[in-house]
């Protein structure tokens, strides 16, 4: 058997096909006929060292994939077949893998390593396996130093898996003990030290106590900064993604360290190897982020109470910081801008330099500008890129009032240097950076405009020029178009600047499109949301011009179609074209549909569009198209009634989008979907209900469904009710139950995480809004009887999210409405139940003196119908 | 062990344009079902009455074509809404819906208490009531009898066909107008709804006060223009004070005054008959303060308009109804004469009496049917107010007084402190 086993472990990697086949299929026949005895075999591999190394390998990463999935109702099965299986067989793999840590051969015990932090990810939550840890770390020190690299490595994946509250502090502070021994100096083994000073890195967010104690807090960063000096550049690496980490997690700890942290990242940023100095700047980038965060959330006001303080490194740091950083801008890579995937010195100085001008505001101004007037004009091209990039860089942060002036001079430089910079790199970052004026210093909210009648022309001239330039160049040009016409967004039915250039600019995109290079440096995509954007903010002096695109967009799409016999790579190309035709025509939909004058006109081209929809369906075998459905959602609500005629059609790909459960976007985006359907057709939807329903029912049943659809899901319910009303009734015997259970889970979201809180209140407002509907739905039906039923679960869910104290504003205005709505509908047959709970007197008159207007709103309403309900 | 990746955004649009077009998209649907929602809600308080008598009793015509309402039907109208379907109901029972979606005061014939700190007073413009709706692009203004005043565009919330980003085109606002013929002005004396919120369950002083604040941020009160066919104008409304209602009584306004009403603070919008709304009028302050009949005329005596029932017994419009007499069966299969029809009596020399406050007897004599346009029998108050006011009438001075008397009491009396 063991031999087979081995076999069939080196088989399953050969490199011929039919060899390879065989050999998983009888590895996957021998799980299937005996879990235990194949865990076990796998384990006996692993840990044998007569063995090839590749078959030990393999049969760790087989152990190791047995335990874990990405999928999480996949990874619940496999965790709930590891609990299941007997102990005996358990203790034995356990203690394979544990012996394996000490293997000389590398390969060998770093898989082990991993497959024992995946069983101790199982185990210890289940109080299984107590003596795990006791057991790594009770001869540590007298192991060889490969066993030692071994079991510290298996520390910092343990600490990865396993959740800081299933380990008792005691434990916790022996972990952090041996780890923080094995990254000292005085530990003589380089691999050692690395996996010490890695396995620190995940230990981390187990450190609270200890980070709470000044003693122990001073050693740990002793250490770490100790290793940011050690002379093996992975050592130092390693130790600076701690500080990064560290910088994050226990920002309020940081004061007594920061000084001489800013002197050995300063020494790291100019001397040291480039993977060293990046991790040197992002931990002032991340600082910048701690310090943005916190003013944002107090808005620079710290009273006594602030859950933590904002201590102003960035600022005190800033005469320093800014030198540092601008010298890194001068660091570029040849190239870069073509290069997707370019990480570099000088790209992450100039993202950190943005970061810092967001923290302090007008501050950096005097700091940045010698620099760009020092470099902006000099013959090198890194330097005119250098400064150019620092302008940009620092335009999101100071005030319009401290920027306008220099930004009034600077523009005429920028679309001259657009236009004349012999150098790709500069007109690259000469784009940007127009497109970062336009964004951040034009628009309504700008009290002195830098864009007027005078040099609007200009601008325009300069960009559509630009437009024809190299791909990368062209592309950030879009991006600068897009900010200017959104800048003018709020103009409404007035006059816009960008009018008289409306059908040039149009004309300019459309050409881009047309390219042959289009496809590099994302260009097609961007001339297509900028488009979307040029037409979202257009006047009502150009709707016109916007009904003659809608033909243009149609035919293209239709062209798109007519590709016959593609091979993967081009049915890809045109399904990704297809995507930004119909995203394209979304937002025409909207435009147009939206106001009443070019909605009559646009009602001629509906036919025509709808058909182009259903085609690109089709070009699909097993997926809807997901932008053609957002497209269609914005139809329905344009043409309202009038889309019944399509959905005998349609229908079958609503239904295949809502059974999409792998790709959830797209199901989100077919129950939105649904709802649109729903208030165009209000009752004429009926026929569609039954096979809407079933599959809505199914998609709330699957825990294959990632979690975020399922509150629109309940929200749809309310939506199908309000529109077929008392016909709803059929389906209350499955919705109902659905929606109690969910109201039962969703009651308690304390000691949940701010995800956990967030998506908590997401459900609960999704059931609350299915209630509504249906309350709604049946509100004047003689049928409003059969609800009579479900109303003393409904107001006892009132009265526990009442209890709990937790809701959101927007869950708040949707429970009170609900109470409205229950007391509307059952009227005096519910008043006695209405008088019983507590949300009809403490909450609704929390409610009654909210300051939200929209809440207060709902309980004026609530008020109403419940006097109504208890005075009769 | 995830090593962090330090990599950042570079030189990259802040979000995906797809990404902006999904949540643009969720955007309008949260809106969207907020509003049906709301809707849903509104019609449920406002239109209450109209449904419960669909199924009850009345026979409603739906007709496609609405020549009236919607010259130029379009898709778009099919979207519900209901105070609109409401004018595909026909005949009478149009005046009877109509009548019942106005608060109508009870004529003032004694003064109620705390006057001069529970009530609003305000000189009435004369003119025609009307409830106006604008909605879908236009405004409709309907008499007490439900027949169309006007069909017009206006700056009131989707009012016009013009842009208005501000709503959805169907929500409703619903507005209790008089229109002054001779300025060709909407004096609104009451808001109702406003952008698809009702109103209706709000006190006095609440919709009062957001008639006064919302009205002008429309433009509605601007002089007319293409797509603003009438001013509108909300009236001066006074606190009930001594000058307050010196104001109201004395004072110059651009519109014809027809006597003086009186709002009580607290009071939500109650359609029909309510005592928590009053008028009074005196000659100084309205050339009608006598009824006038068909020809103009201020008839010699008074004449009442009762409703015949069932068992013969003529009643008021009140609810309940007080009985003023009564047809014996044999008048009444004589003349042809049905339950429910409105008929005109002219009070004789006996006149009323009254024991204890009530109705003891009343001299009337049948004249004949009434103009058929008219929907409902004279109100209790109203009869009482006309009786009066051709022998011992409430005066200026009477309402005066009681306000004096109000603040001698606060002012004047001190606390009467229980003793133990």
């Amino acid at each position: 058997m063991a031999m087979e086993v081995t076999m069939m472990l080196l088989n399953a990697q050969a490199v011929d096909g039919t060899v390879r086949k065989h050999a998983e299929e009888s590895l996957k026949q021998f799980q299937e006929q005996n879990l235990p005895s194949f865990l076990f075999s796998l384990s006996g591999e692993l840990v044998n060292e007569e063995k090839p190394v590749d078959s030990r390998k393999l049969a760790g990463l087989i152990l190791k994939n047995a335990l874990d999935a990405k999928e999480q109702h996949r990874k619940f099965e496999l965790v709930q077949r590891w609990l299941a299986l007997d102990s005996a067989v358990k203790a034995q793999i356990k203690s394979c893998l544990l012996q394996t840590l000490s293997s000389p051969v590398h390969d060998a015990r770093s898989t082990a390593s991993q497959v024992v932090a995946k069983v101790a990810g199982i185990d210890l939550p289940h109080n299984q396996w107590p003596e795990l840890i006791g057991a790594l770390l009770s001869n540590l020190h007298q192991l060889p130093p490969h066993a030692k690299q071994a079991t510290l490595e298996t520390l910092g994946y343990l600490c990865e898996e396993v959740s800081p509250d299933v380990v008792d502090q005691d434990q916790v502070n022996k972990i952090l003990t041996a780890v923080v021994q094995g990254m000292n100096s005085s530990e003589g083994n380089i691999d050692v030290r690395l996996a010490a000073t890695r396995a620190l890195y995940n230990a981390l967010s187990f450190a609270q106590a200890n980070f709470s104690n000044d003693m122990e807090r001073d050693y740990i960063m002793r250490v770490v900064c100790e290793a940011t000096l050690s002379p093996e550049v992975k050592i130092r690496q390693a130790a600076y993604e701690c500080l990064v980490s560290i910088s994050s997690t226990y920002y309020d700890k940081l004061a007594p360290y920061i000084q001489d942290i800013f002197n050995i990242t300063a020494k790291a940023v100019k001397e040291d190897e480039e993977p060293v100095a990046l991790q040197a700047i992002e931990f002032w980038s991340s600082i910048c982020d701690e310090e943005i965060d916190i003013i944002e959330e107090y808005g620079g006001e710290f009273s006594g109470d602030s859950d933590i303080p904002c201590f102003y490194f960035i600022k005190q740091a800033l005469p320093a910081l800014v030198p540092l950083l601008l010298e890194t801008l001068l660091k570029q890579e040849e190239d870069q801008d073509q290069d997707e995937g370019a990480w570099n010195l000088a790209m992450a100085g100039g993202t950190c330099l943005g970061l810092v001008a967001r923290t302090v505001g007008d501050d950096i101004v005097p700091l940045v500008m010698p620099f760009i007037q020092e470099n902006i004009t000099k013959p090198e091209w890194r330097q005119r890129e250098a400064a150019t990039y620092a302008f940009g860089s620092i335009l999101e942060g100071p005030s319009p009032d401290k920027l306008t002036s220099i930004v009034n001079v600077a523009l005429n430089f920028m679309l001259s240097a657009l236009m004349k910079d012999p150098n790709n790199h500069v007109k690259d970052t000469t784009a940007w950076t127009l497109g970062r004026i336009f964004e951040f210093l034009h628009g309504s909210t700008v009290d002195t405009p830098i864009i007027t009648h005078a040099n609007c022309q200009q601008i325009i001239t300069v960009l559509l020029q630009s437009m024809k330039d190299a791909p990368n160049v062209a592309e950030k040009t879009c991006g600068a178009l897009y900010f200017l016409a959104q800048g003018f967004e709020d103009v409404g039915s007035s006059s816009s600047p960008l009018t008289p250039f409306f059908q040039d600019i149009v004309q300019a995109l459309l050409t881009v499109t047309h390219r042959e290079d289009a496809g590099e440096s994302r260009l097609r995509t961007a001339a297509y949301e900028t488009l979307n954007e040029v037409v979202r903010c257009s006047s009502d002096e150009t709707a016109l011009m916007v009904m003659q695109l809608v033909p243009i967009i149609m035919t293209e799409l239709h062209q798109t179609l007519e590709l016959q016999k593609l091979s993967s790579d081009e049915r890809e190309k045109q399904n990704e074209l297809q995507g930004l035709l119909c995203g394209c025509l979304q937002v025409m939909i909207q435009k147009l549909g939206g106001s009443e004058p070019t909605k009559y006109v646009f009602m001629q081209y509906v036919d025509q569009m709808m058909g182009l929809f259903l085609r690109v369906f089709a070009c699909r075998s097993a997926t809807v198209h997901e932008e053609a459905m957002l497209a269609i959602g914005a139809l329905a609500y344009a043409i309202g009634a009038d889309f019944v005629k399509y959905m005998p059609e349609f229908y079958k790909y609503l239904e295949m989008g809502l059974q999409n459960f792998e790709e959830y976007q797209v199901c989100a985006i077919t129950v939105g979907v649904v709802g649109d359907i729903c208030r165009a057709l209000e009752d004429k939807v009926l026929p569609y209900c039954d096979g809407i329903m079933t599959q809505l029912l199914k998609d709330l049943s699957s825990n294959q469904l990632h979690r975020s659809v399922k509150p629109p899901i309940f929200s749809c319910f309310g939506d199908i009710s309000l529109a077929i009303g008392e016909n709803f009734e059929k389906y209350l015997m499955y919705a109902m139950p659905m929606l109690q259970s969910a109201a039962e889970l969703s009651v308690h979201a304390s000691g949940a995480d701010d995800e956990m809180a967030e998506y908590t209140n997401l459900l609960r407002n999704g059931i609350l809004e299915a209630y509504s509907g249906i309350f709604q739905g049946f509100k004047n039906s003689p049928k409003t009887q059969l609800l009579m039923p479900f109303a003393p679960h409904i107001l006892q869910f009132l009265d526990s999210l009442y209890m709990e104290k937790d809701m959101d504003d927007v869950v708040m205005k949707t429970a009170i409405g609900v109470l409205g709505d229950l007391a509307d509908t059952l009227g005096s047959n519910a008043g006695p139940l209405i008088q019983q709970s507590v949300s009809s007197r403490d909450f609704l008159n929390e409610c009654l003196s909210s300051d939200d207007h929209l809440i207060k709103e709902s309980a004026e309403w609530a008020k109403s119908t419940i006097s109504r309900a208890i005075s009769v | 062990m995830a090593p962090p990746d330090p990599r950042r955004p570079f030189k990259r649009l802040p979000i995906s344009d797809q990404q902006k077009r999904r949540e643009l998209a969720l955007l309008r649907q949260a809106q969207s079902r907020r509003d049906s929602q709301h809707h849903a809600r509104c019609i449920a308080s406002s239109v209450l009455s109209l449904q419960n008598r669909e199924e009850s009793q009345l026979e409603i015509e739906i007709e496609e074509a609405e020549p009236e309402l919607s010259p130029k039907p379009s898709s778009s109208n099919s979207r519900d809404f209901d105070v609109l379907r409401s004018s595909k109901l026909r005949g009478p029972e149009v005046r009877q819906w109509f009548a019942r979606q106005l608060m109508l005061p009870e004529w003032m014939v004694d003064v109620p208490p705390r006057l001069n700190s529970d009530w609003y007073v305000f000189a009435r413009p004369a003119g025609k009531r009307c409830l106006l709706v604008s909605s879908n692009g236009t405004t409709v203004s309907r008499l007490r009898n439900g027949s169309i005043l006007h069909h017009f565009p206006s700056a009131l919330p989707n009012g016009a066909r013009t842009k208005d980003i501000s709503g959805p085109a169907h929500s409703f606002s619903i507005l209790d107008c008089i229109f002054h013929e001779p300025d060709q002005t909407y004096y609104v004396i009451d808001m109702l709804c406003w952008r698809g919120y009702s109103l209706y369950d709000c006190s006095a002083e609440f919709r009062f006060f957001w008639l006064n604040s919302k009205l002008a941020e429309t433009g509605a009160c601007n002089p007319p223009s293409q797509y603003h066919r009438y001013r509108f104008t909300p009236v001066l409304i006074y606190e009930c004070d001594h000058i307050g209602l010196h104001e109201a009584y004395t004072g110059a306004f651009p519109y014809t005054k027809d006597g003086l009403s009186f709002y009580n603070r607290h009071a939500h919008y109650q359609t029909g008959n309510t005592p928590l709304a009053l008028v009074w009028k005196d000659e100084n302050c309205s050339q009608y303060v006598l009824d006038t009949d068909n020809k103009g005329q201020v008839p010699a005596q008074q004449q009442v308009v009762l409703e015949l029932q069932d068992d013969g017994k003529l009643t008021t419009s009140d609810d309940p109804r007080v009985v003023c007499g009564c047809l014996d069966s044999n008048f009444m299969q004589q003349s042809g004469l049905q339950s429910g029809s409105l008929l005109r009596f002219v009070v004789g020399e006996g006149g009323f009496r009254f024991v204890d406050g009530k109705l003891e007897m009343a001299d009337i004599h049948y004249i004949g049917k009434t103009n058929r346009a008219r929907a409902f029998a004279d109100s209790y108050s109203k009869i009482l107010f006309q009786y009066t006011a051709r022998r011992s009438p409430l005066k200026i001075d009477d309402l005066v007084a009681s306000i004096s008397s109000c603040h001698s009491q606060e002012d004047g009396s001190p606390d009467v402190k229980m003793v133990l």
